[in-house]
């Protein structure tokens, strides 16, 4: 049977060769990670913001989903990381024309890419071109359907060290679409990897999956309950597809019953991040007010999204240099 | 021509008859059992001692992808592949292109399997034409062209009134009708079981009721028209109860499996491979369970390979975007036999799984070793292994059993009377 994601992205040495999700990575990586992040943050600040770590090296941004911040924040730490960028917006390219996924990576593999950032639709899509596409190439996971958005995570994650006591300490709410949100599966897993003891989701019922015990953590219903002394609190964008499709009644009603506005914030501890992956709609799931409030981190967000990912890139692509070293030196 | 099979292990489901014997076959039929009538001179002798002898493999769900659909198989493949597996009788599904709506798209397929000449085919057609729900199809003119059973397949029905008057339409000929329950809206863009793990893997689910909505409307209906009835592929533990509570109140619906739902569940999607995306999902661990006890106590009758070969490309994209459907109609007897090892049912009663009972299900003329029967049978080695895709023939090898090995291997498949396939 085939590898799981755990697998998959770690080489023999236990480095990462490819970023797919965060379900299964040990504690220490996901350290690795958030501490080569931090060093990076420096390289933005600075007048050159460059590092020579991927020099000579092409990393290709395969984008099968718009998402226009994604897909920046990921050229700029490619480009500090003096990789040469290639940005390919595939829903107008040649899928359109018939050509299968399969074909189209192989083809851009034969242009001599050393990583791939892909989003995708499916789940699984960033597994599967890492394990039956191009093993050789670095895959880095920028989305795939609602399964994984680990680079999402690892910079929510490195937003809480940076602005919250340690994750041991810390009360942890997610809120909003759970159920279709691959930013909250990968959280979970981060935060429960990172040891926090305590991770609650708020959502109503038809926003939640099914088994979400699975991921430890306490579910709650009412947004007045669930936001009781939360250390951090992070919402969710609500896609507006939503309502046609039965699982909510209307925005309002979901506004008034989990927007996140200056009175339910109140519920959570005084010092409470917001947190937000972005796009945020105003009035729909925060309100204006706390989204630009002193407590939120929102813009932080975005900045140690660029360090995060020069993380991840610098990682993956080591590890996958050592995998064919290896794998060159056993012929 | 005549066969003797010497020395093997004859064992008969149907007519609970185990032990070692000669067979003789003559014309295409069972000539005798034991000594050789006087006068008969077999043209050749197989030496089986050691091998079990049993009824050719009854398969009710077989996709041979011709008409319309050649780049994932054709009849001239499929049946051979079903012929190396021991398989003499399957039914086709008419999910065809076109669909098995007309006499001509059944005359086309019998003429073709015909001159194949592996295996027998007994097609099963359209309740409605083009599959689409709306009009009946000529079921009459059908059967008589050789359709012995119809169904709608996963496709839904337009209105519970149209599937009430095709029911008993049927219902008023004797036609059989079969069933795959799954309530398309409940269904919709789902591509595995609602679970943990489709929900962990961010995977669109099929809840459980997907299924049982579905049955259980269809049980009433069958309870009100009274049409001969048989359930395909049911893949959830609370499916197994409501039609075990039918069964048990004197409703007479028989019930197949897939065999893959035997052996896989949902846990295994957790590698994303697109060879485990079928329809229904693979549900849990504990729904495989139920199936299994459902196959030990005849809850369900027949085990089905539901063999739907596929291109490469199908299976070449990720989980969600791929076709369902594994191909394993030539490994169904080595398959079946893990239920054996694993100590689920002993050699008779699995065999009887893979003979008697789908034959029965659907009245077939097959499925049992009787003197004056058609000759179909399988010899086997049960102390044998096979290594599954050394020798693949469908053209789809999209099976996720490729390259593990299973218990017995097959030696022959005599077909009316032909020795069609010899290791």
């Amino acid at each position: 049977m085939s590898l799981k994601s755990s697998q998959l992205q770690l080489n023999q040495q236990g480095q990462l060769c490819h970023f797919l999700g965060i379900d299964g990575l040990p504690r220490e990586l996901l350290t690795e990670i958030l501490d080569t992040a931090d060093s990076f943050l420096e390289v933005g600040e600075r007048a050159v913001k460059k590092v020579p770590l991927l020099r000579g090296k092409t990393v290709c941004n395969v984008f099968f989903e718009n998402s226009t911040r994604t897909r920046s924040t990921f050229e700029l730490a490619a480009k500090r990381l003096s990789a040469d960028v290639l940005n390919l917006d595939i829903q107008t390219s040649s899928t359109s024309k018939g050509e299968t996924l399969y074909d189209t990576l192989r083809n851009l593999e034969a242009m001599a890419a050393d990583m791939f950032v892909v989003r995708h639709g499916n789940s699984g899509a960033a597994h599967f071109i890492a394990g039956n596409v191009c093993p050789e190439v670095a895959i880095i996971n920028a989305g795939d359907g609602n399964h994984a958005h680990p680079t999402q995570a690892m910079l929510d994650m490195l937003t809480i060290r940076r602005h919250q006591a340690p994750f041991e300490q810390l009360s942890v709410a997610i809120v909003g679409d759970i159920m279709h949100s691959r930013v909250a599966r990968s959280n979970m897993e981060a935060l429960r990897i990172l040891g926090c003891p305590d991770i609650r989701v708020i959502a109503p019922r038809t926003l939640l999956p099914e088994g979400i015990e699975q991921y430890g953590v306490r579910v709650f219903n009412d947004l007045r309950v669930g936001l009781r002394d939360v250390d951090v609190v992070i919402m969710l964008r609500l896609q507006k597809e939503r309502m046609q499709s039965g699982l909510l009644p209307s925005e309002g009603e979901f506004y008034r019953q989990y927007g996140l506005t200056s009175d339910s914030l109140a519920l959570a501890r005084p010092d409470a991040l917001v947190m937000h992956p972005g796009p945020i709609n105003r009035g729909v799931e925060i309100e204006s007010a706390v989204a630009d409030g002193p407590q939120s981190v929102i813009l932080k967000q975005v900045t140690y999204g660029i360090a995060v990912r020069m993380a991840v890139m610098s990682m993956a692509m080591a590890g996958q240099t050592t995998q064919r070293q290896s794998r060159q030196g056993a012929q | 021509m005549r066969i003797t099979i010497a020395g093997a292990r004859v064992i008969d489901p149907a007519s609970q008859f185990d032990q070692i014997t000669d067979l003789h076959i003559d014309a295409g039929q069972i000539h005798a059992l034991g000594s050789a009538p006087e006068g008969f001179i077999a043209a050749q002798t197989i030496d089986a001692r050691g091998l079990i002898a049993c009824p050719g493999l009854v398969d009710l769900n077989v996709s041979l992808r011709e008409p319309g659909f050649g780049r994932k198989g054709n009849i001239a493949s499929e049946t051979r592949a079903a012929a190396v597996g021991g398989v003499t009788s399957l039914c086709c599904p008419p999910d065809s292109r076109p669909v098995l709506d007309t006499p001509a798209v059944a005359e086309l397929i019998l003429d073709r399997c015909e001159r194949a000449g592996q295996t027998r085919v007994f097609p099963i057609g359209a309740l409605t034409k083009g599959l689409e729900g709306e009009q009946l199809s000529e079921l009459v003119a059908l059967r008589d062209a050789g359709c012995v059973a119809f169904t709608q397949g996963l496709a839904p029905v337009k209105s519970n009134r149209i599937l009430r008057r095709a029911l008993e339409y049927a219902a008023g000929f004797d036609l059989p009708v079969i069933f795959t329950p799954q309530d398309p809206a409940l269904a919709e863009g789902g591509v595995a079981h609602e679970g943990p793990t489709a929900a962990r893997l961010g995977l669109p689910g099929i809840p459980e009721t997907a299924e049982t909505v579905a049955l259980a409307r269809d049980l009433l209906l069958i309870e009100q028209t009274g049409v001969r009835a048989h359930f395909s592929g049911l893949s959830s533990a609370r499916a197994i109860g409501m039609l075990a509570d039918a069964q048990a109140r004197g409703l007479p619906v028989t019930a197949d499996v897939a065999m893959y739902q035997l052996l896989l569940c949902d846990e295994d999607l957790d590698g994303y491979s697109s060879l485990l995306h079928v329809m229904p999902p693979l549900r849990s661990s504990s729904d495989r369970r139920a199936l299994r006890q459902a196959v030990q106590e005849g809850v369900i009758q027949a085990i089905a390979s539901h063999h739907q070969p596929h291109e490469p490309e199908a299976k070449r994209v990720p989980f969600a975007a791929s076709a369902p459907g594994i191909s394993s109609v030539e490994i169904m007897l080595p398959l079946a036999l893990t239920l054996v090892a694993d100590g689920l049912l002993e050699l008779p009663a699995v065999l009887a799984r893979l003979t008697s009972g789908p034959a029965t299900a659907l009245g077939l003329p097959a499925g049992r070793i009787a003197v004056g029967d058609r000759a179909d049978l399988v010899l086997f080695d049960p102390a044998g292994t096979t290594e599954i895709g050394t020798h693949w023939l469908s053209k789809g090898d999209n099976c996720p059993f490729l390259g593990q090995a299973a218990p017995g291997c097959l030696s022959h498949t005599i077909c009316n009377g032909q020795l069609v396939f010899q290791a």
